[in-house]
C-alpha cells in the first residue's frame, strides 16, 4: 500500500456564505406521499430505510396526499394554524420588545411553528414533553396563558418562575412543558427516565423529548438513545434539524455524511425523518410513534426537517454566516403559509379570515404586553428578592435563611 | 435489632424503602441480578422484582438524566455510581439538573433522588477507587451530600436521603464497608462485630441529615471528620494524650454549624481531618466558618490535616492517606500555641 498524498483534516463547510447565492441542491427532497408508512407494530429490521426518506404529506398545491395523511378535521386542522400563527405574531411582538430594551433577551422559532404546535395537540393532556428553547408552540397551542409568558420574560413581580429564569425558559407542569435550562441537551434523558417511571408505575402516559440537531453531538444524545432502546421506553425522541446551530451548519454535528434520523439504526429504534414544515406530517408520525409507545413497543426517533428561518437569538446575526436571504430558498418552504394553503384548497379557510385572526391574535399579545408592562419591564418591577432565597432545597437550610438575613429580608 | 456490617445495614435501609414505598427503585451498573460488587443490593432483585432492581448500561450520565426524569415523575429513585471516581460523567446532570431543578422551576419540578457511591482510599486502590470528591458537590446549591461512618448511621442516613425530597450525593467510605478502620494498615483487620454501632434495628429508622454526632467528648481541642477518618481520628486523639473532643459531621450540606461552633467555643482549638486532598477540599470551608464564628475563642491556628495535593497514588497509599500519626502531629502542634 504507498501512501500517495499525505493526510489532511476534513472540516465540514456549507454550501453557502454570505455573499454567496443560497444553495440547497444537495438537498433530494422526496415528493409528498412518496414514502411508506408502516404498520406501528413492523419490527425494526422492516424499517431501516425511512430514517434516509422524507415523511411529507402537504404537495406542492396545498394537497394532502399519501398513507401518511393524517386525515384530521378542520376544526383541528384552524386549531393548528392557530397556534402556529400565535408563536410567529408573538415572536415578532416580543422580538421588537427586546429591542426596546424592556427585556434581555428573545428566541424566535419562526419556520418550526409546525412541530411543537401538531405535537401538543396531538398528545394527550398528560403527556411530557421536555422542550428545547425553540418549541414555544407547545405552550401556544395548548392555550398557555400569553400573559404568564411576558411576565417571565420581563422577569417582572408576576413571573411565574419568579425571576430565577432567563427569558423563556419556561416551566409549566400543567401544559405538559417540563423545565427549561440554558444548558443544551441535558433533558433529552430525562424525557426517557419520565418515561420508564410511567411504565414502571404501568401508566398511560407517553413523553417526548426535543433536542436540536446541534446538540445530538452531545453524549447526552447518546445516553438517552441507549437507555430508551434497553428499557423500550415510551418516549417519542426528536431532532429537530433546521440546519444551524448559532452559526454552524449541520454538517459540523455530524450531519454531512448522514442523516439524524439514521442515528437511530445503530440502537435498535425506528428512525423517522420528517417534513417540519409540514403540519400534517409533523401530526402523522407523532401520531405513529405515540402509537408505538403506548402499544409498549418502544421510543421512535423523529428528525424534524426544517429551518432556522430567523437568527439564532437576540444576540445573534446570521448575516455574518450565511446568506441574509438563504430562509428564502429552503425547499420545504413556510410551515404556516403551507397549513394556509391547504385548508384554502380544502374551502376551510380563506384570506378574509385569515386577516381577522392575524388582527385577533396581533390584539391578544399587544393587550398581554401592555398588561404585563403595567406590572413592570426588566429592572422596573420583580418578585420579591426573598425568592432569590427559597426553592434552592424543599426547606431552606440555615446558610440560605442567615444570608437573606444579611441582605435585612 | 441485629449485627450488621455497613454493607448489611445499607442493604437493610434499600431493603426496608423498597418494601414501604412503591415508588422507590434502584438502579445502577451491576447492581440487579449480581447484587452490585460491593453486595450492597445483593437480594434486592430476587426479592422485590426485576423492575424495581435493575442493571444499568455503563452510563453514569445516562443513570442520573434518567433518574432525574423518573423523580420529575413522581418516582424516588436511587441510583448507583460504582465508585464516587466515576460520578463526573454525571457531574452536569447533578449540577446543571439535579440542583437546579425546584429552584429553576418555580417549585413545579424536583429531583428527589439519591445517588449512592462508595468513595475514599485506604484500599490500593489507585487514582480511579480512592477518590473522596465531597468538595466538588458541597460546592453546589441544591445538592446535600451525605457522608456515614458506620452500620447504625448508615442505615439511618440512607432511609432519611430516600425519603428527602433533595436530592441527595450519599458517600460511603468502602474501607469501613466491611469493619472500622483506624489507619494502622499495618494491624490485623477488624470487624464490625464487637462495635456498638453495628447493633441496627432490622426495620424502619431515620438518622436525621444536618446534624453531627458527638464521638468523643473532650476539652482540649475539636476534631472535624467524616466517614472513615471518624476512626482515624479516634486512634490519633487516643494515640496523641490530648483530650479531644470528636465530632462526627455525617452530613457536609446541610452541615450542622451549631454543634461545630459549639464545641469550638469550648474548646478553642480546631483540627480538620479529610482524605481528600487539600486545597480547595472541604476543610478550607470548615475553616473559614470556624474562623468566622469562633474567632475570640480561638487559642491556636486552625489545622487541617489531609490527603496531598497530588492525585491518589498506588504504591504511596500509606503516606498519601492521613493517618492518625498525622492527627496526633497537628493535635500537638494546636495545644502548644
Amino acid at each position: 500500500m504507498t501512501n500517495s498524498k499525505p493526510l489532511h483534516l476534513h472540516v465540514p463547510a456549507p454550501a453557502a456564505r454570505p455573499g454567496d447565492e443560497p444553495s440547497f441542491k444537495h438537498l433530494v427532497v422526496p415528493k409528498a406521499g412518496e414514502t411508506r408508512r408502516p404498520d406501528v407494530a413492523a419490527p425494526e429490521e422492516e424499517m431501516r430505510d425511512l430514517p434516509y426518506k422524507l415523511v411529507r404529506v402537504l404537495d406542492d398545491a396545498g394537497n394532502a396526499v399519501g398513507p401518511w395523511n393524517p386525515n384530521l378535521s378542520p376544526d383541528v386542522l384552524r386549531q393548528g394554524l392557530r397556534a402556529m400563527l400565535l408563536t410567529r405574531v408573538f415572536d415578532e411582538r416580543l422580538f421588537r420588545v427586546h429591542r426596546q430594551g424592556k427585556t434581555s433577551f428573545y428566541m424566535k422559532s419562526t419556520g418550526e411553528e409546525a412541530i411543537g404546535a401538531a405535537q401538543s395537540l396531538a398528545l394527550s393532556a398528560g403527556d411530557m414533553c421536555f422542550p428545547t428553547y425553540r418549541v414555544m408552540s407547545w405552550l401556544m397551542a395548548r392555550e398557555y396563558p400569553l400573559i404568564d409568558m411576558v411576565n417571565q420574560i420581563f422577569s417582572n413581580e408576576r413571573d411565574p418562575l419568579k425571576g430565577r429564569q432567563l427569558p423563556i425558559l419556561f416551566s409549566a407542569r400543567d401544559y405538559g412543558f417540563y423545565s427549561l435550562s440554558g444548558n443544551v441537551g441535558s433533558r433529552f434523558g430525562h424525557a426517557v427516565g419520565w418515561a420508564m417511571a410511567s411504565a414502571y408505575k404501568g401508566d398511560d402516559k407517553i413523553a417526548l423529548g426535543y433536542i436540536g440537531e446541534g446538540t445530538t453531538a452531545e453524549g447526552d444524545f447518546h445516553e438517552a438513545l441507549t437507555f430508551a432502546s434497553v428499557y423500550k421506553a415510551p418516549v417519542i425522541l426528536c431532532v429537530t434539524n433546521n440546519q444551524w446551530a448559532i452559526s454552524s451548519y449541520s454538517g459540523i454535528a455530524g450531519g454531512e455524511a448522514t442523516t439524524f434520523a439514521a442515528k437511530a439504526l445503530a440502537y435498535g429504534l425506528p428512525g423517522l425523518r420528517v417534513d417540519g414544515n409540514d403540519f400534517l406530517a409533523v401530526w402523522a408520525a407523532t401520531q405513529w410513534a405515540a402509537e408505538r409507545a403506548r402499544n409498549n413497543l418502544g421510543a421512535t426517533l423523529i428528525e424534524f426537517f426544517t429551518y432556522r428561518a430567523a437568527g439564532h437569538s437576540t444576540s445573534d446575526d446570521p448575516t455574518k454566516y450565511r446568506p441574509a436571504d438563504e430562509a428564502e430558498h429552503w425547499p420545504l418552504g413556510d410551515p404556516l403559509a403551507r397549513l394556509k394553503e391547504h385548508l384554502i384548497s380544502a374551502g376551510e379557510w380563506d384570506e378574509d379570515r385569515h386577516q381577522a385572526l392575524t388582527d385577533e391574535l396581533t390584539e391578544k399579545v399587544k393587550a398581554a404586553v401592555k398588561e404585563a408592562e403595567a406590572v413592570g419591564t426588566l429592572g422596573k418591577s420583580k418578585p420579591s428578592v426573598r425568592e432569590m432565597f427559597e426553592g434552592v432545597f424543599s426547606e431552606p437550610d440555615w446558610r440560605v435563611i442567615e444570608q437573606r438575613r444579611e441582605m435585612g429580608i | 435489632m441485629a449485627n450488621m456490617n455497613m454493607i448489611q445495614a445499607l442493604n437493610s435501609a434499600l431493603d426496608v424503602m423498597l418494601e414501604r414505598d412503591p415508588n422507590v427503585l434502584i438502579f445502577g451498573e451491576d447492581v440487579g441480578y449480581f447484587g452490585g460488587v460491593f453486595r450492597v443490593t445483593d437480594k434486592l432483585q430476587e426479592k422485590h422484582g426485576i423492575t424495581r432492581c435493575f442493571d444499568a448500561p455503563i452510563s453514569e450520565g445516562g443513570i442520573i438524566s434518567t433518574a432525574i426524569g423518573m423523580g420529575a415523575y413522581g418516582l424516588r429513585p436511587v441510583a448507583e455510581i460504582q465508585f464516587a471516581d466515576y460520578i463526573l460523567p454525571a457531574y452536569d446532570q447533578l449540577v446543571s439538573e439535579a440542583a437546579r431543578l425546584r429552584y429553576r422551576s418555580g417549585g413545579e419540578f424536583w429531583a428527589p433522588i439519591t445517588v449512592r457511591s462508595p468513595y475514599g482510599g485506604g484500599i490500593f486502590g489507585g487514582q480511579t477507587h480512592s477518590q473522596s470528591p465531597e468538595a466538588i458537590f458541597a460546592h453546589i446549591t441544591g445538592i446535600k451530600t451525605v457522608i456515614p461512618s458506620n452500620p447504625y448511621d448508615a442505615k439511618g442516613l440512607l432511609i432519611s436521603s430516600i425519603e428527602s425530597d433533595d436530592p441527595i450525593v450519599f458517600l460511603e467510605p468502602k474501607r469501613i464497608y466491611n469493619g472500622p478502620f483506624d489507619g494502622h494498615h499495618d494491624r490485623q483487620i477488624k470487624s464490625w462485630a464487637n462495635e456498638p454501632s453495628a447493633d441496627v434495628p432490622e426495620g424502619h429508622y431515620t438518622v436525621p441529615l444536618g446534624k453531627a454526632a458527638t464521638v468523643r467528648e473532650g476539652h482540649d481541642v475539636t476534631v472535624l471528620a467524616y466517614g472513615a477518618m471518624v476512626h482515624v481520628a479516634k486512634a490519633g486523639i487516643e494515640e496523641s494524650g490530648i483530650d479531644a473532643e470528636l465530632l462526627d459531621l455525617r452530613s457536609i450540606v446541610p452541615l450542622d454549624i451549631d454543634a461545630i461552633v459549639a464545641s469550638v467555643k469550648k474548646t478553642g482549638r480546631c483540627v480538620i481531618l479529610h482524605e481528600a486532598s487539600r486545597y480547595g477540599g472541604f476543610g478550607g470551608e470548615l475553616s473559614a466558618l470556624v474562623q468566622e464564628r469562633c474567632f475570640y475563642h480561638l487559642k491556636s491556628p486552625i489545622g487541617r490535616v489531609a490527603g496531598w495535593d497530588t492525585p491518589y497514588p498506588h504504591a504511596f497509599e500509606w503516606d498519601y492517606f492521613p493517618g492518625p500519626a498525622r492527627l496526633a502531629k497537628a493535635l500537638r502542634q494546636a495545644m502548644q500555641n
